[in-house]
């Protein structure tokens, strides 16, 4: 504990550690609040909309490709039967990349079409940064994505792996199931989500407007992002 | 080490080997708020700075006006802001019982929390944390709780170097400065500044400047990226602040931009948190109504680009040892005030600085705290108390026009709490200080304010007495001076005395009976004329 002053010391807290002194400190504030109230009597009305309007679900797809390519994301779909992965191919073959990193849990499928030069990097725990630091691209499935917003949810599920594979590279391939992984709003995302799993929110390539407020696309962050939009048919047999 | 960081940009010579010994004669050097002038002669010299007018001026009208539409993307947004603060009072009122449950959750979920009473409690737990790991470096994401404690010049006295690594806090850092804005801390530079500070200061650092670099904002931002790669890369300790605190499942939050926040918060393989014990919400759920209105308040966005949560420590992904340092350090006291208690709602958005025409002229510096801008003008207060010049100074930082309580998107009335704090600085009366309830003495400088007002008071109370003074006053209105003599000279250097009239307007009235010159007398007048 700090020492200090004697005229200033807490009275009846001498000898106390940090704990007790600060929520002794914080106990004595709130001298005006009623013994018997319980937090739930105090009011939050939550009378905001759990979602922005009223859409299909083809209209929230929809909206979901035009916010996250408002925030420069490069925005591909995948509708067609066993579509996703020759889109996954031309990606990384239009990108030159010459490595990839597998999550442990992504579908066999996605990668089939993927020519064998480009070398497999599995996500495991030897994988320093400084390696990561030398693979071209990571492809990645995804928790939930948001409409409203333009966001992508990784919560480190098998299919998307460790927090840091998704971004070291500077390549970044998202999947999002739009069958049943597209929500309208943060109400509904957060509703999906485990908060006991580490997540990572998504919304853009990384950005920063710290010189006079203007906004620049990509800094430590993967500086490219490419999010596909899969159709329930376009994985294939895995 | 060829020889020592000097703090006013003296040219080094490039390629300066990084050591330890370095990182504590850089930091020994920088910069700091202690013992800055009071609000008004430090804003005398600001506001004469042409160059960082401009740069203000440009930076906060860009991003009000992108603020204005992404707020208005959301009709529901007068209900979530009531929300939002509805929830931080609900926190607020049962704070130890949130900060327990808090506590027990990190712990469960393998995170190890300590508590730090004040600014040098909370360095020297940090100080040990980093120590323990046999570490000399670390990494940090941008965070107000760090700047408030002087966590870096703490760090330096040790001998441990910290990497500031958002870029606009690599700015301040490169150019031993301070920061001027809770988002954009190097809001006062302007590209070209930038260009400048990179090419003159980062090879002191470690990776200097690309060859050639010019002031565009994305090239400026590929040179930040190249020079913070390697430390990203090989950092052992990283250390944040947090954005909120989930009571309920131990979750702590990030909210930024650029991914630096991600590489200190997953690559390192220890992460020291610092946050005010404020930052707790109750719920998970709660974080819906949040994570709508910081970024459509902050950067004017629908969704920042990345926001980190974690829940303790992950096996095989990010840190293996989290601490997080609860830090009160003059929280308590503010949560005392029941007036001011709802400066302690506030998330840090920033968006009360970019709307107020003070901070517009005068600059985040002349707050001489973390906290800049109306925030500033009350958190810092009520968090270090009024008695120096400089804290009694900061609630008149203002001119009460109240943009600021209207973008604040966890209704804070800060015009209100301005008020408040202005009566206790003249008044003094009971506060909070350290934790112990003491009663201020009312300060000095505003002796002659307490006469002027006791006069008055005595005056109004004597309708005889105030006619006659008023009649003698229009009397002599030709001779009355424009500026007031004594201790009332500093008042009107910035203010017009009001004008005399001919005659007042109670005998005027007197005289015409209101113009109509029917002679009724409304009634209640009767005693006062």
């Amino acid at each position: 504990m700090t020492s200090r002053d004697p005229g200033t010391q807490d009275p009846g807290t001498q000898g106390l550690d940090s704990r007790a002194l600060v929520m002794a400190r914080v106990r004595r504030a709130l001298a005006d609040v009623p013994r018997a109230e319980t937090p739930g009597e105090v009011p939050v009305e939550r009378t905001y909309h759990r979602v922005h309007g009223d859409r299909t679900a083809a209209r929230t797809v929809d909206l979901l490709a035009e916010n996250l390519a408002d925030y420069r994301a490069l925005v591909h779909r995948a509708d067609a039967p066993s579509s996703l992965p020759a889109l996954i191919a031309r990606l990384l073959g239009d990108r030159g990349a010459t490595s990839v990193v597998v999550p442990p849990g992504l579908p066999d499928s996605w990668l089939s079409a993927v020519p064998d030069a480009v070398r497999r990097v599995p996500d495991t725990a030897e994988l320093t940064p400084h390696d990561l630091d030398a693979v071209s691209s990571v492809v990645t499935g995804c928790a939930v994505a948001i409409a409203e917003t333009g966001t992508v949810v990784l919560d480190a599920a098998p299919d998307q792996g460790r927090r840091r594979i998704t971004l070291v590279p500077d390549h970044h391939i998202c999947v999002i199931r739009v069958t049943d992984q597209v929500v309208d709003s943060v109400p509904e995302a957060l509703e999906r989500l485990d908060p006991a799993r580490p997540l990572t929110w998504i919304s853009g390539p990384s950005a920063t407007s710290d010189i006079e407020l203007d906004r620049v696309e990509g800094v430590h962050g993967p500086r490219t992002l490419e999010v596909i939009l899969a159709g329930p048919e376009s994985a294939g047999r895995s | 080490m060829s020889g020592t960081h000097q703090v006013h940009g003296d040219q080094q010579p490039s390629g300066t080997q990084r050591g330890a010994q370095s990182g504590a004669q850089r930091g020994t050097h920088q910069a700091t708020y202690l013992g800055m002038p009071a609000f008004p002669q430090a804003a005398d010299a600001s506001t004469r700075n042409t160059q960082l007018r401009a740069n203000l001026r440009h930076a906060t009208h860009t991003i009000r006006a992108k603020r204005a539409t992404a707020v208005a993307e959301l009709d529901d947004w007068s209900r979530l802001r009531a929300a939002g603060a509805a929830i931080k009072d609900r926190t607020l009122r049962h704070l130890d019982q949130y900060l327990e449950q808090l506590e027990s959750a990190v712990t469960a979920a393998g995170g190890q929390v300590h508590w730090a009473a004040d600014a040098d409690e909370a360095n020297r737990i940090v100080t040990e944390l980093v120590r323990a790991t046999g570490e000399r470096e670390v990494v940090k994401v941008k965070s107000m709780a760090t700047q408030e404690i002087g966590l870096n010049g703490a760090l330096a006295t040790a001998g441990i170097t910290a990497y500031e690594t958002d870029l606009a806090e690599l700015i301040v850092q490169l150019g031993d400065d301070l920061p001027s804005h809770i988002l954009v801390p190097a809001i006062h530079r302007n590209r070209g500044e930038i260009r400048d500070i990179f090419t003159e200061k980062m090879s002191q650092w470690g990776r200097p400047a690309p060859e050639g670099l010019t002031d565009a904002p994305a090239d400026l931002a590929e040179a930040a990226r190249l020079h913070l790669r390697e430390k990203f890369l090989n950092a052992k300790v990283g250390i944040s602040g947090a954005n909120f605190m989930v009571a309920e499942t131990g979750t702590l939050v990030v909210v930024e931009s650029e991914g630096n926040g991600r590489m200190c918060l997953t690559l390192p393989e220890t992460l020291i948190s610092v946050v005010g014990i404020e930052k707790v919400v109750p719920t998970f759920q709660d974080l819906e109504v949040f994570l709508q209105l910081l970024p459509r308040s902050s950067t004017a966005e629908r969704m920042n680009p990345y926001t980190s949560t974690w829940t303790g420590t992950t096996d095989a992904d990010g840190p293996r040892t989290f601490h997080l340092v609860l830090l009160d350090n003059g929280r308590t006291d503010t949560l005392a005030d029941t007036v001011g208690r709802q400066a302690l709602r506030c998330i840090r958005c920033s968006a009360c600085l970019n709307v107020c025409p003070v901070y517009e002229r005068a600059g985040g510096h002349a707050y001489g705290s973390a906290y800049p801008g109306p925030i500033g003008a009350i958190l810092t207060p009520q968090l270090r108390g009024t008695q120096s010049e400089l804290d009694a100074s900061l609630p008149y930082a203002s001119s009460l026009c109240g943009a600021c309580y209207e973008v604040c998107p966890v209704a804070i009335d800060i015009p209100e709490i301005l008020v408040h704090l202005r009566e206790r600085v003249v008044e003094g009366g009971p506060a909070s200080v350290r934790g112990t309830r003491t009663v201020i003495k009312p300060a000095k400088g505003h002796a002659a304010e307490r006469a002027a007002m006791r006069a008055a008071r005595w005056a109004l109370d004597h309708p005889r007495l105030l006619r006659t003074g008023q009649r003698l006053a229009s009397r002599t209105r030709r001779f009355h001076p424009r500026r007031l003599p004594g201790p009332g000279r500093a008042w009107s250097d910035t203010r017009e005395l009001p004008k005399v009239p001919e005659e007042s307007f109670r005998d005027w009235w007197q005289r015409t009976r209101g113009g109509s010159g029917t002679g009724s007398r409304p009634e209640g007048r009767k005693k006062t004329t």
